[in-house]
């Protein structure tokens, strides 16, 4: 027996698998880039911007799993599940062919990560609070690195505006996933509704490119689907190379 | 231990100031206590003994060394049952430093986190305004500047003195 769905928004379970998915792979993919990043001292930014965006993931997919009741932890819920099961947009899933790539996305969804949590941490949901509050500070500090680069970048050579450019037009359809329209659940508050975080974010955003020299992308195609598990080509390669240990040596411990 | 097995208030006491003693597994000058990761002690009606703890950052590589280090400090004080909880609210700040514990930090070569109401303290012209620089922990001068943000570990950052010319570690204000 199942109860009646009795809300129109996702439950909390679904809502917060959201926060934490797209924690997950947004870390999968900045932690690609230790041992490869232009400098030596971007791997250890870098290594630890990862390490914290899979702090978030680990609390929050250890509490969907909690939500949940079926016994998934946060492993299982890493590792165990399908593409189409997960729920992150697509912004966080794309490939980091170029570095400017991996600085504009760190851009996008680290300012929409410090409103949507500085949103959360007011949350009715006590748990759900207490990790958007700890959260929010970290992201700051993201956004922080990010914006550095994308000065660096975009005011910088011939070469490297190009670069920075090309990547802003890239990834900017996807950032619309963000603000997709919906009322997040009631224990999520009101901080958190994804249609009053657009604008601030712009506001952020296109501050930021100006003073690096950028031109903002018209807004035209908006890419869609992450929500309800559809993915890019990318992520299944993503999940191929993050649940392969785990898939191969079922219940390994060390 | 088996014969030395407390309960009760007497037992969350010595399990308080045995757990106060451990100490934090990346600055080994300081004790969780001391870093305000150790949150509270209490002893249940059933004997056992409740530990709770909170990371400075969500993805704390030291968390799972911290909870072994604190589990073997209570069985060494005598108590057979401990949990430790992880809680996250409230979050964790670098306010919670006390004084002592910023002057143990300097005495390290670690430069603490700059108080907010510290008179003295140069915000950094950088975009994050809530950054502030640090003093040098061996010398003193305030003529210091950022190496990279990112440091030895995820709560410090790397920064040089321009008086003394030697490089140190900085605990991130957060």
């Amino acid at each position: 027996m199942t109860a009646p769905m009795t809300t129109t928004g996702p439950d909390l379970r679904d809502y917060v698998l959201r926060l934490g998915d797209d924690a997950l792979v947004a870390a999968q993919r900045v932690a690609g880039w230790c041992t490869r990043a232009p400098q030596f001292e971007e791997d250890v930014a870098l290594a630890n911007i990862a390490l914290d965006l899979l702090g978030q993931a680990r609390a929050l997919l250890t509490y969907a799993g909690e939500l949940e009741g079926l016994g998934r932890d946060e492993d299982a819920l890493a590792f165990g599940r399908d593409e189409h099961e997960f729920r992150n947009v697509q912004l966080v899933e794309l490939p980091d062919d170029d570095f400017a790539t991996a600085i504009a996305k760190m851009l996008f969804f680290g300012v929409y990560q410090r409103l949507l949590y500085t949103g959360l941490s007011r949350a009715a949901d006590p748990t759900l609070a207490g990790i958007a509050a700890k959260a929010a500070k970290e992201t700051a500090y993201h956004v922080d690195h990010a914006v550095s680069w994308t000065l660096r970048l975009g005011d910088g050579t011939a070469e490297s505006h190009r670069r920075m450019q090309a990547a802003v037009d890239h990834v900017w359809p996807y950032t619309h996933e963000l603000f997709e329209p919906g009322p997040p659940p009631a224990a999520a508050g009101p901080g958190a509704d994804p249609a009053a975080l657009r604008g601030p974010w712009c506001r952020e955003v296109e501050q930021v490119l100006a003073e690096a020299t950028l031109r903002r992308p018209e807004d035209g195609w908006a890419p869609t689907g992450g929500r309800s598990g559809v993915h890019t080509e990318a992520f299944g390669h993503l999940l191929a190379e993050m649940q392969y240990v785990y898939r191969a040596h079922p219940g390994a411990r060390w | 231990m088996g014969d030395t097995v407390v309960r009760g208030q007497a037992a969350a006491e010595r399990v308080r100031s045995a757990v106060a003693a451990v100490r934090d597994p990346e600055i080994r000058v300081l004790t969780i206590e001391e870093l305000g990761i150790l949150r509270d002690v209490s002893a249940e009606d059933d004997g056992r003994v409740v530990v709770t703890i909170t990371p400075t950052f969500l993805g704390c590589p030291a968390m799972d060394v911290i909870r072994a280090d604190v589990a073997a400090a209570a069985r060494d004080a005598g108590c057979a049952e401990v949990e430790i909880v992880t809680v996250l609210s409230p979050p964790w700040t670098t306010d919670w430093l006390s004084d002592a514990a910023r002057a143990k930090l300097a005495a390290a070569g670690i430069a603490p986190p700059v108080r907010r109401d510290d008179p003295g303290g140069r915000t950094l012209p950088l975009l994050m305004p809530a950054l502030r620089a640090p003093r040098c922990p061996r010398c003193g001068s305030a003529a210091t500047a950022e190496i990279a943000r990112a440091g030895s570990t995820a709560c410090k950052a790397l920064w040089r003195c321009d008086a003394c010319r030697q490089p140190f570690d900085h605990v991130k204000d957060h």
